[in-house]
């Protein structure tokens, strides 16, 4: 079943020229109308006139997490605010969010693949599709909506949180397709066990993603919710979930290629790889036109394979990421930065700059807890001015990262120091 | 009149404790009284020693984070009771306590309480007016 038969089962060589014709036309868009993208080809003494097919791909500059936050919040947009309909942020490596811009089109682009995604899980318009994502500025809720109406499902917008009213909807709508975070469907399923409703709901099927997850995972969320569990891939600034998508044969992603040019790069140079070898996945946008990025480094290690696959699909397939290319982390579906827990300490007079962080999955949800150093000349005799300490560094948290933590208060100098690349983080969860 | 109390942080690791009374020991410094304060992930312990000067070094060269707080001691009766008399002095001049603690010896009649409060002289003031008997640092350091 193919939501775009002709788009997903084209014959390799015809899909290469589409894509070598729409990534001539975004070159050309982004030299003319983005000053930054302009600069940068610029510098390089490259004219859009030099890229004439994808065979030039790799002649075209990166683009990286950091030029969004230099042309913070709109710098990068290709078109005039009059046509931008939604605007969406996530977390950016220090204070400022990463924000991303769509026009009516890209709208429609991201339903269409987030629809391909869906329908390669099976859906249809008879399905009744459950989006526990969270909805607001995180792109997971409102990608996961657009898909599920493209494809004229029934969707609803549960959003995340309040466990027993998603069980209770799940039992009474009938939902038989559950969108969320893959540690938020096993949440679910522990909950509707204890409430006795797993044999009352009727989820066949659940495409998650937004979060790193195992197959031990996958084989848990299958058996314990009785549904088929596919994974779904994307970034707020490609576009949110649906950029890649597994069906169900289950040997990887398939990216939409017609509009998202992957590669693989190797890290360290940024020279592109063969297909089968691991490193950096890069997309290039070719068809969006509020903020077309190019040769976007999206720090997720993976592979590509273009073999066909067997469900018909031509479109290259990414391996489930395996790692990353930087600190970043995934809590709760939010993207988290080293960085920005940095420049939070940084605020804090009370607090040295050394921090670990634990992240750990407790029943199914993610903790993290941040030990902070508390600098000796503050510390008190008093519970109550620690207690006010650890209350204020944990609201401040809250708020830069959108995510709450735990604060725990550690002797002075007791967090190692190393000379090389400090050691901030233990991940318990053991995702990759 | 007031007494120098040290305090110290104690992150909720096993072991720290125990330590910080090795180190004390190890350099012949007398505990006259303790109290520990936890949270769930930190605590502070309270003490009071016979030389709180040489406390506070060795402490601080062996790591630990400290500081030193002026706190006032009392004598109250040994008997029911005995401690209403200190408080409802405080509480009658609307002086908080922030925390207390309470010790016996075997050398002096009585028994002893340390008290936090927020203002250390308004507070001995009252308590000298309301006939609290009040002990002196080189009395509490000797007990």
């Amino acid at each position: 079943m193919y939501w775009n038969k002709e788009i997903e089962t084209m014959p390799r060589e015809k899909l290469r020229e589409l894509q070598g014709k729409r990534l001539v036309d975004a070159v050309e868009r982004v030299y003319k109308n983005v000053a930054p993208y302009r600069k940068k080809m610029q510098d390089i003494g490259l004219e859009p006139g030099d890229i004439r097919s994808i065979d030039d791909l790799y002649k075209l500059p990166f683009t990286t997490k950091d030029d969004l936050r230099d042309n913070y919040p709109f710098g990068l947009n290709a078109v005039p605010m009059s046509e931008i309909t939604e605007i969406h942020a996530s977390s950016g490596t220090t204070g400022k969010q990463t924000v991303v811009t769509y026009t009516d089109n890209d709208l429609k682009i991201w339903g269409e693949v987030a629809a391909r995604s869906i329908t390669m899980a099976g859906g249809t318009n008879k399905d009744i599709v459950h989006v526990s994502y969270g909805y607001g500025l995180f792109t997971g809720g409102l990608g996961a909506h657009y898909g599920g109406q493209t494809i004229g499902a029934a969707t609803i917008p549960v959003s995340a949180g309040n466990t027993k009213r998603q069980i209770q909807i799940m039992r009474d709508f009938g939902s038989t397709i559950l969108m969320c975070t893959p540690s938020y469907a096993l949440y679910l399923a522990e909950a509707a066990e204890e409430l006795g409703a797993v044999n009352d709901i009727k989820l066949r099927a659940g495409i998650f993603g937004a979060e790193p997850w195992t197959e031990p995972m996958r084989r848990e969320i299958e058996q314990r919710l009785h549904i088929s569990a596919y994974d779904i891939y994307g970034l707020s600034e490609i576009i949110g979930p649906g950029v890649s998508g597994e069906c169900n044969f289950k040997c990887g992603l398939h990216v939409q290629e017609d509009h998202f040019i992957p590669e693989i790069i190797n890290s360290a140079t940024g020279e592109q790889l063969p297909a089968g070898q691991a490193g950096e996945l890069v997309f290039t946008c070719v068809t969006k036109e509020a903020m077309p990025l190019i040769r976007y480094r999206t720090r997720d290690i993976s592979t590509l394979t273009y073999d066909a696959c067997e469900c018909g699909r031509t479109t290259a397939r990414m391996s489930k990421p395996s790692g990353r290319a930087d600190d970043m982390l995934i809590i709760r579906g939010v993207n988290v930065f080293p960085s920005q827990i940095e420049s939070v300490l940084m605020g804090i007079n009370e607090a040295s700059a050394y921090y670990m962080l634990v992240v750990d999955r407790k029943n199914n949800l993610d903790t993290l807890e941040i030990q902070v150093e508390m600098r000796p000349e503050f510390f008190s005799d008093e519970v109550r001015v620690l207690e006010n300490l650890k209350r204020k560094i944990a609201k401040e948290m809250e708020s830069t990262l959108g995510l709450s933590a735990a604060i725990k208060l550690v002797e002075p100098k007791s967090i190692g120091r190393s000379e090389g690349k400090a050691v901030h983080i233990i991940d318990n969860r053991h995702l990759y | 009149m007031f007494i120098n109390q040290v305090s110290v942080f104690i992150e909720n690791r096993s072991g720290r404790l125990s330590s910080i009374t090795k180190v004390l020991g190890d350099n012949g410094i007398d505990i006259r009284a303790l109290s520990l304060a936890d949270t769930t992930n930190f605590g502070i312990l309270r003490l009071i020693v016979n030389d709180p000067k040489k406390a506070e070094k060795v402490l601080k060269d062996n790591g630990f984070t400290v500081s030193t707080t002026k706190v006032i001691a009392v004598q109250v009766e040994d008997t029911p009771g005995g401690l209403y008399k200190t408080l409802d002095c405080l509480q009658g001049a609307n002086i908080g306590v922030e925390y207390a603690y309470a010790f016996i010896t075997r050398k002096k009649d009585g028994a002893f309480v340390i008290l936090r409060v927020e203002n250390n002289e308004i507070a001995v003031e009252h308590l000298k007016d309301c006939g609290v008997n009040i002990l002196s640092e080189d009395e509490v350091y000797s007990i």
